[in-house]
């Protein structure tokens, strides 16, 4: 299992006595996409923060790259560094312009050299067509922008696996392409991908591995995405992807 | 008015806004450490210090700033604490400035949504730096306002110096009315030469509020 990145062992996660998380065990292979579905309030936040160590654990393991992932460790610093997340919420910091907002980390946190740093986010800000917005503060640029620049802050740090939070959630409609265009060609060019999302034909197109959450448990896995979403193998993902179709 | 009176006497000013400057500025200083210190110490619920800050704060809000400095000139040295007039001064006005710059740099600290710190600590920042990169310098910008209100509110506060026999602005010129009765003159003076050590301040600090919402928000 050489090339395993992350590895979540029967994860448990409760918040003042109410369990959130029951038993999720899963694995992330290098260049895999999953995709987490579910219900409102069924645990997905939950378990992409409990994987960014933003949120302590009650039971279980998280390992990336075999090595765990404890908020309370003094590694954690160093382990966030190659995890990479994208909220729903635009989170961009609103006092530094586009280009500081994606060489921040990799200047303070990496040392890179800033020339250095500037060069390869300008060259990822350039991928995302937003070269010329470098100079421009957050409050300056749409919702769907700003999202594309969240996608390549986390980018710049070189992460081993992204997680990414329902990021289109907050989008007006037309913004959401934009930005899923932008993970499509992500998992085409072999990015590690956790990805939450209420967008189920972008779900369909970018997933190597679906799973199904409800009330905080696993109910369904399929490696054979297409399959499962023309027919879920149960009862609870089929109400759920119904609540989808408008006939 | 006479003339002459006033040119005589402007060196006499001109040394006491030095002295009033000094000790204000190194009050203002200490307002900002103790403030920070304070706001971060609630602002983190830490257990214990923060219900002695809360204690501090209010202790110093609702005390007169004339007490105070009588309590560190003349009562501290009874149990073998002496301290020169300067130093009660800037300590005083440190601490008096403190309570109520934590207030200020906490409301600061609240306004900064909590996801801008998870965004920091994602990209690996270690909690200081995120701090010192993204959170203090939102908190500052939206506390600028109450800022630059208590840097003006302390240096006014430092005319109670005169009481602990510092030569400052108001000591010169009770002093001077005392010996030579021009209490026009030596009014007139007192009067301008508080403005120009406040006006500065109020200007520095519209132009700062301007300049960091421009940053905020954008041209
Ligand atoms: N900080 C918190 N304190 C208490 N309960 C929380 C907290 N965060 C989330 N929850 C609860 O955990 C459950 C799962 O939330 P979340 O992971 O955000 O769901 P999802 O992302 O699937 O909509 C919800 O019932 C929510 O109310
Ligand atoms: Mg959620």
């Amino acid at each position: 299992m050489g090339n395993e990145v992350l590895r979540i062992e029967h994860l448990h996660k409760e918040f003042e006595g109410n369990v959130i998380l029951e038993d999720i065990s899963l694995t992330v292979r290098k260049g895999e996409v999953i995709v987490v579905i579910g219900p409102s309030g069924c645990g997905k936040s939950t378990l992409l923060r409990c994987v960014n160590a933003l949120e302590d654990i009650q039971g279980g393991k998280i390992l990336l790259d075999d090595e765990p992932v404890d908020p309370s460790s003094k590694a954690i610093s160093r382990m966030r560094q190659k995890i990479g997340m994208v909220f729903q919420s635009y989170d961009l910091f609103p006092h530094k312009t586009i280009l500081q907002n994606v060489t921040l980390a990799p200047e303070k946190v990496q040392k890179r050299k800033k020339a250095e740093a500037e060069r390869e986010a300008l060259e990822l800000l350039e991928r995302v067509n937003l070269a010329d917005r470098g100079n421009d503060y957050p409050r300056q640029l749409s919702g769907g922008q700003k999202q594309r620049v969240a996608i390549v802050r986390a980018l710049c740090m070189h992460p081993d696996i992204l997680l990414l939070d329902e990021i289109t959630a907050a989008l007006d409609p037309e913004m959401v392409h934009e930005v899923l265009e932008v993970v499509v060609s992500l998992a085409r060019s072999g990015s590690t991908m956790l990805i939450v999302t209420h967008e189920m034909g972008f779900a369909k197109a970018v997933a190597d591995r679906v799973i199904f959450l409800d009330e905080g448990r696993i109910v369904e896995e399929s490696s054979a995405p297409r399959d499962f979403f023309a027919m879920p193998g149960t009862e609870r993902a089929r109400a759920f992807l119904k609540t989808f179709d408008y006939e | 008015m006479e003339k002459e009176v006033i040119l005589q006497y402007l060196p006499l000013y001109r040394e006491a806004l030095l002295l009033t400057l000094r000790i204000g500025w190194q009050g203002v200083f200490l307002a900002f450490l103790f403030g920070l210190a304070c706001a971060l110490i609630r602002h983190r619920r830490v257990p214990v210090l923060r219900h002695v800050v809360t204690v501090y704060i209010e202790f110093f809000r609702n005390t007169p700033l004339l007490v105070q400095l009588f309590f560190l000139y003349f009562a501290l040295p009874k149990i073998g604490i002496r301290m020169t007039p300067e130093v009660c001064g800037s300590l005083g006005l440190g601490l008096l400035g403190g309570a109520y710059m934590a207030e200020t740099f906490r409301s600061g600290l609240e306004s900064v949504a909590p996801i801008q710190e998870e965004s920091a600590l994602s990209l690996g920042m270690t909690p200081l730096q995120a701090f010192w990169h993204v959170i203090l310098p939102q908190a500052f910008t939206a506390s600028v306002t109450g800022i630059v209100a208590n840097v003006i509110f302390l240096l006014k506060e430092t005319s109670v110096f005169s009481v602990i026999s510092l030569m400052d602005l108001m000591f010169t010129a009770k002093d001077l009315i005392g010996m030579y009765a021009k209490t026009l003159e030596c009014l007139t003076l007192l009067v301008v030469f508080y403005l120009i050590m406040l006006l500065p301040v109020s200007l520095l600090g519209s132009y700062l509020e301007r300049r960091l919402r421009y940053a905020e928000y954008g041209k």
